[in-house]
């Protein structure tokens, strides 16, 4: 199953391996910005410690694959010059990731649909035939699967909680549920990466995506929300308005202040 | 409500039994032994130190508000995860502190319902706006060396829980504060702008980090019988003094200047010497009269309130669990 146990293929271009490592880099590196901004913030001291964790393990998910970008396209960026010099536009993640916090049933249904994406992604490019990328998967991996635990186990004390708890987390996948057809739907890039042997097969990941999550929701007693085609994937450059604001704050510093260190 | 009167000495008819308690109580106290949970204490001596406690959780968990507000704008990823960190250990030093304060017989949600309605005190310092990014090296270097000056000392408190929690807490502070110098190094060998942004925040932070320490010895509402039992082993003023010694030099370092035109080192006392601290100030911010007060216990409300319908629906779906496991063990 895992794209090292097929013989080697043509190398993929540098331009096509740094926008797909920067797709997984932007979308930890998003993530972590909306939940760090959580942080003292949470329904309950384990859960504000629970989610800075996870905050941080997303982060240095995303140190490691950005500074693994800069390396590829070889231009001299590093780490920080991808996250805090680029515009909306040249950034790469999930638009799922960076949809607002918004009450816990929505931060927990966006790591959850996220969450079980990363998993199932990273258990596969653990055997990818790019070494580094498989090393950073491997690392991930672990910390993802505590961070499903942790989304799915809210998921299901939200679903099969109380009339309210049910009604805030049915809401908030309606509302977010359009962004998981990004996902799912492999573009070329994606379709490239795979046959290369660096990305995985975009139908595994699919597959297994569907069975994790549809499990967590029948055991949360949730519905699973109507198909909608989305074709607005912020892993094209194409975003919602959120990511200007949220890059707003986060580069303030060093565009505010540029060339120095801090 | 646990403060006033707690250093009102026992009254002398006191039963001869209780007086024979509190004789055998203190004598274990002067042998250095550690007073333990289940072990008999003065009620007075519950009460000082669940106050001290409690007043110490609170305090790391309205600190990590002013921290909390550069996450979103650390200017580079190792920054924002080393912020994240500090924030997140912030939250777990309070978590410790409730624990060792529910051994003395207090809930949690007791000590922060005592919080939210504005009834239980925090570090006054908390109360001060984090402004620019030099703030969050300056909260490190004095705030966190202010804490670390107090908190060593309650690594040898007489009550045990409260000890072991303090010499965790203890360490990570003093990375914490090894941190907070680092940025401020940093700063200081940057550019103009960079060096006016450390310089500021000193400006700023000096004065309120000295009355972290508390009033003067002379208005100490607790010290005596406090260093009694100790639970305190120096007085705010010795304290002040020693971080004062050690601060002021590492300010120089920095090439910063601090913000007391009457500070002079006195060959004679091996010390420095500094200028009034303005005490009508530390005074309005703990009446509430700070520049923050009303927005860290909004804060702190509106994540409370925010959260009630979560820890409801846990606790509905913690019920049904038992039950249905209640059911299968029925059947």
């Amino acid at each position: 199953m895992s794209p090292a146990a097929e013989p080697a293929r043509a190398p993929a271009s540098v331009e096509d391996r740094f926008e797909y490592v920067l797709r997984l880099g932007d979308t930890s590196l998003i993530a972590a910005q909306r939940l760090g901004a959580l942080l003292g913030h949470g329904p309950a001291l384990e859960e504000d410690l629970a989610l800075g964790n996870i905050a941080l393990d997303l982060l240095g998910q995303a140190r490691l694959l950005l500074a693994l970008a800069g390396r590829i396209e070889g231009r001299g960026r590093d780490e920080d010059a991808l996250a805090f010099l680029r515009d909306a536009g040249q950034f790469r993640n999930m638009a799922l990731a960076e949809q607002p916090d918004g009450d816990f049933a929505e931060t927990i249904v966006r790591q959850c649909l996220l969450d079980a994406w990363r998993l199932e992604t990273y258990e596969s490019l653990a055997g990818s035939q790019d070494r580094e990328l498989a090393d950073i998967a491997e690392k991930a991996l672990k910390e993802c699967r505590y961070h499903w635990r942790f989304s799915a186990g809210w998921l299901v004390r939200l679903g099969d909680g109380t009339a309210e708890s049910h009604a805030r987390t049915c809401a908030a996948l309606e509302k977010l549920w359009r962004f998981t057809d990004e996902l799912l739907s492999a573009d070329a890039l994606d379709a490239r990466m795979a046959v290369c042997g660096i990305g995985p097969a975009p139908a595994l990941i699919r597959e297994r995506w569907e069975t994790r999550v549809s499990a967590a929701l029948a055991e949360a007693k949730l519905e699973r929300p109507a198909h909608r085609h989305y074709p607005w994937h912020g892993k094209r450059g194409v975003h919602t308005e959120h990511l200007g604001h949220l890059l707003a704050e986060m580069q303030f510093l060093p565009r505010a202040y540029p060339g120095v260190s801090w | 409500m646990y403060t006033q009167a707690l250093d009102a000495p026992q009254p002398p008819s006191a039963p001869t039994d209780e007086r024979e308690r509190l004789e055998r109580f203190q004598a274990r106290i002067d042998a250095d032994e550690k007073i333990e949970p289940k072990d008999w204490m003065p009620e007075a001596y519950r009460q000082t130190l669940i106050r001290q406690i409690a007043q110490h959780a609170h305090s790391e968990i309205v600190g990590m508000l002013p921290e909390g507000n550069w996450i979103t704008r650390a200017p580079s990823l190792r920054r924002k995860s080393v912020l994240i960190a500090k924030v997140q250990d912030e939250g777990g030093h309070g978590m410790y502190l409730y624990s060792a304060a529910e051994t003395l017989g207090v809930a949690r949600g007791e000590l922060v319902a005592q919080l939210l309605i504005g009834r239980a005190k925090y570090s006054s310092i908390f109360n001060y706006p984090t402004l620019t990014w030099a703030d969050i090296g300056t909260i490190g270097w004095l705030v966190d060396g202010a804490a670390i000056m107090n908190q060593i000392p309650l690594c040898r408190c007489s009550y045990g829980p409260y000890a072991r929690a303090m010499v965790r807490i203890c360490k990570e502070e003093s990375f914490h504060q090894r941190q907070g110098y680092e940025i401020m190094l940093t700063l200081a060998g940057g550019s103009a702008e960079q060096r006016a942004m450390a310089q500021d925040a000193l400006n700023r932070w000096w004065w309120p980090s000295l009355m972290m320490f508390g009033p003067s010895d002379t208005d100490s509402k607790h010290t005596a019988q406090s260093m009694r039992w100790k639970i305190k082993r120096f007085t705010n003023d010795e304290l002040r003094q020693r971080f004062i010694d050690a601060t002021v030099p590492q300010a120089e370092y920095l090439g910063l200047m601090v913000p007391d035109p009457e500070l002079r080192w006195d060959e004679t006392t091996g010390h420095y010497v500094h200028g009034p601290i303005d005490w009508s100030e530390f005074h309005a911010v703990l009446k509430g009269d700070g520049p923050c007060n009303r927005e860290r216990l909004a804060a702190r409300r509106a994540a409370h309130e925010a959260g009630r319908w979560v820890r409801e629906a846990a606790a509905a779906y913690a019920e049904k669990q038992a039950a249905s496991a209640r059911d299968a063990q029925a059947g």
